[in-house]
């Protein structure tokens, strides 16, 4: 831990091409030995952020602060850090130990550092037989470890991760995700990761950054963000199979707060308001698994309703019902998994919901 | 088309019914009239275009009495290879009679750098103009594809008088330039089409490796470059050895390339025309380039594809 116990620091980051703005006075703080991660969807600005960082970008506004020195004009070289590219980027006419020791090379570090050096990346990442292979000999999981040693091996304070695991098929990716947590484990240095893939955020962040349309959303744990979304954007980019979003509007009745959409009345008095509501039109969220389904009363809120579509995933399955006349998912074991036109019974409680303002999508 | 689908219906037809399932297995090869009528077209069209070759090489290999017998298409009665060795080291360009040697001497010593030079400034350009983008950049790219476009006769007279200004006109230096010049629209565009296809992550990674504009072209860049690099050398090697306007203005009478002796040679109005001997130099002038078509055939194919704007 630093006195001031943050690594990257990042103050009123703008950047914009031409007339596009990408990034908008963007402010981020990342504490010590943090793994955050950048979430958002493909043109939200997550990538350009953490080319900003690398200083792969010239910024338009703003300041960089790593480990308490301002790097906004400084090489990326310079910056103390290290970078793992979706493509691997490997120098494809160098061997892996070649590839490894580059930057050290560029250096002008002493051959027997390098050579230790190689050697603890090598054995942590257990890539020691490979070291004498061309890139183009190896797999994607093996390229991608090279990718990390090579930022391992120059002894960086932060490492950057720029969608590390999208090139690879769903098993390794599983694999290295558990591998890359190990190595925060073991290495304790702060890492920036940037994935559109939510599982990969949920399972790796301390923290995580939702972005959209260059603006962080929302930047919390994983599980505050996944239960306590503050908008509509956030709650259903997280989440798979999504949440269940219900348009209607918001009713006070004897003094008790309703949500009501055609015949369907909702109470909700377990669900904590950020403030005082205001009656009107407003958007109701709740999330597949968080359904009852065909569990006898004793909810704040029940229904019976026939069964649309049934989709079988597996470990689970998805039961797609009707609402207030809308679209409504719910998550059963595949144990319990109905048939088409089954009339069932669901409920929930309002607990666990979030209310979405109608017009702003912010959380009420 | 027409014919094909009836081909294919009767075919089917004609098969033996595996078990009432119809088509089955591997579908049949079918000789259609469009196709050998293609070949024929292609095997006329190259017995077409190698009669001249024969009638050189065959014209080559005989004695001046044999020739003036007229029967251009028989085969030498008594092979010779006097007009050869007579087209090398003898034949007159004007009161000269060294042969083409001289000439060929002459192509070695423009070709060879004017290749090097043109393909290093050329691979250059196109990794500054790919990943190192300042302002203008697109503006002189586009300037230099326009160049790729302006007939070379037209700068001609600009470019004399620029180069005796300076003093390198009718030189080796001054062709050199004059070719370097040239082939830069379409090298740099080669470049440029080859760099911008490597993903710029790789670059990035070199800049966050801490390498700068020169290691990465040296130690990243230029040993993928290879391939192009070759396709390169072919397009420059058979263009400037192919090339006698530049070199009968530029160059310099000393110097001149061997396209020029041959035009003298060929030219030459005294005594007799010795057609062998005239044969024989110009099969000598393009071995050149024909061996490189013939040594890299693949390669040669592919600069014709990656630079398909040159002529």
């Amino acid at each position: 831990m630093t006195q001031n116990g943050t690594s990257v620091s990042i103050e009123d980051l703008s950047l914009n091409f031409g007339a596009v703005s990408v990034l908008q006075t963007l402010n981020l703080d990342v504490a010590e030995g943090e793994f955050i991660v950048l979430l958002g969807p493909s043109g939200c600005g997550k990538s350009t952020l953490l080319n900003c960082i690398a200083g792969l970008l010239d910024i338009s506004h703003g300041r960089i602060f790593i480990k308490g020195k301002n790097v906004t004009w400084e090489e990326p070289k310079d910056r103390g850090i290290g970078m793992v590219f979706q493509s691997y980027a490997l120098y494809p006419q160098m061997t892996v130990e070649k590839n490894l020791s580059f930057g050290l090379r560029v250096a002008g570090v002493p051959k027997d550092e390098i050579a230790r050096r190689i050697a603890r990346a090598a054995e942590i990442l257990q890539i020691e037989p490979l070291l004498q292979r061309k890139p183009s000999a190896l797999s994607g999981g093996q390229r991608q470890r090279v990718a990390i040693g090579r930022a391992l091996v120059r002894d960086v304070d932060v490492f950057l991760f720029d969608e590390p695991l999208s090139n690879l098929d769903a098993k390794l990716r599983a694999e290295l995700r558990v591998e890359i947590k190990l190595l925060h484990r073991k290495l304790e240095n702060t890492m920036i990761y940037v994935t559109h893939d939510q599982i990969e955020a949920m399972t790796l962040a301390d923290r995580i950054a939702v972005m959209k349309g260059g603006v962080i959303q929302q930047l919390d744990a994983p599980q505050t963000i996944y239960n306590r979304p503050v908008n509509r954007f956030v709650a259903g980019f997280l989440g798979s199979p999504a949440m269940n979003f219900i348009d209607g509007s918001l009713e006070k009745d004897k003094g008790d707060w309703h949500f009501v959409v055609e015949d369907v009345r909702i109470p909700l008095g377990t669900y904590a308001f950020e403030k005082e509501p205001t009656p009107g039109l407003a958007v109701f969220g709740m999330r597949p698994e968080h359904v009852a389904f065909n569990s006898g009363s004793g909810w704040p809120f029940s229904a019976t309703a026939n069964v649309e579509v049934v989709e079988p995933m597996g470990s689970d399955t998805l039961v797609w019902l009707k609402l207030g006349g809308q679209n409504f998912t719910v998550r059963v074991t595949s144990e319990r998994t109905p048939s088409n036109a089954d009339a069932v019974s669901i409920g929930f409680d309002p607990m666990r919901a979030s209310l979405f303002d109608a017009q702003t999508g912010n959380r009420l | 088309m027409t014919a094909g689908q009836i081909t294919a219906t009767q075919l089917v037809q004609e098969a033996p019914d595996q078990a009432g399932v119809g088509p089955f297995g591997p579908k049949p090869r079918r000789v259609s009239a469009g196709r050998i009528g293609l070949y024929a077209f292609l095997i006329v069209a190259a017995l077409f275009f190698l009669i001249p070759v024969y009638i050189m090489i065959v014209t080559s290999l005989k004695g001046m009495p044999e020739i003036r017998l007229g029967h251009l298409f028989n085969l030498p009665g008594e092979p010779t290879f006097q007009p050869w060795i007579d087209a090398w080291l003898h034949a007159c360009t004007g009161r000269d009679c060294n042969g083409l040697s001289p000439g060929f001497y002459n192509s070695v010593k423009i070709t060879v750098p004017s290749v090097v030079i043109s393909i290093i400034c050329a691979s250059i350009n196109g990794y500054a103009l790919t990943f190192w983008p300042y302002k203008g950049a697109n503006l002189l790219f586009g300037l230099l594809v326009f160049g790729a476009f302006v007939p070379y006769q037209v700068v001609i007279y600009p470019l004399i008088i620029g180069l005796s200004s300076v003093g390198l006109f009718a030189s080796l230096p001054g062709i050199i330039i004059v070719h370097t010049i040239f082939g830069m629209p379409i090298l740099t565009l080669l470049f440029r089409n080859f760099y911008a296809a490597i993903p710029v992550e790789l670059f990035k990674a070199a800049r966050v490796d801490g390498a700068g504009f020169w290691r990465i072209f040296f130690y990243i860049m230029l040993p993928m470059s290879v391939p192009i690099t070759v396709v390169a050398v072919i397009l420059q090697v058979t263009g400037i050895w192919n090339d006698f306007l530049f070199g009968i203005v530029f160059a310099g009478r000393p110097n001149w390339p061997m396209t020029v002796q041959l035009n003298n040679i060929v030219n030459t109005t005294t005594g007799v025309r010795e057609y062998n001997v005239n044969m024989a130099a110009t099969i000598l002038t393009a071995a050149v380039p024909l061996l490189i078509y013939f040594i890299s055939g693949r390669w040669f194919v592919r600069g014709i594809a990656a630079g398909a704007v040159k002529g």
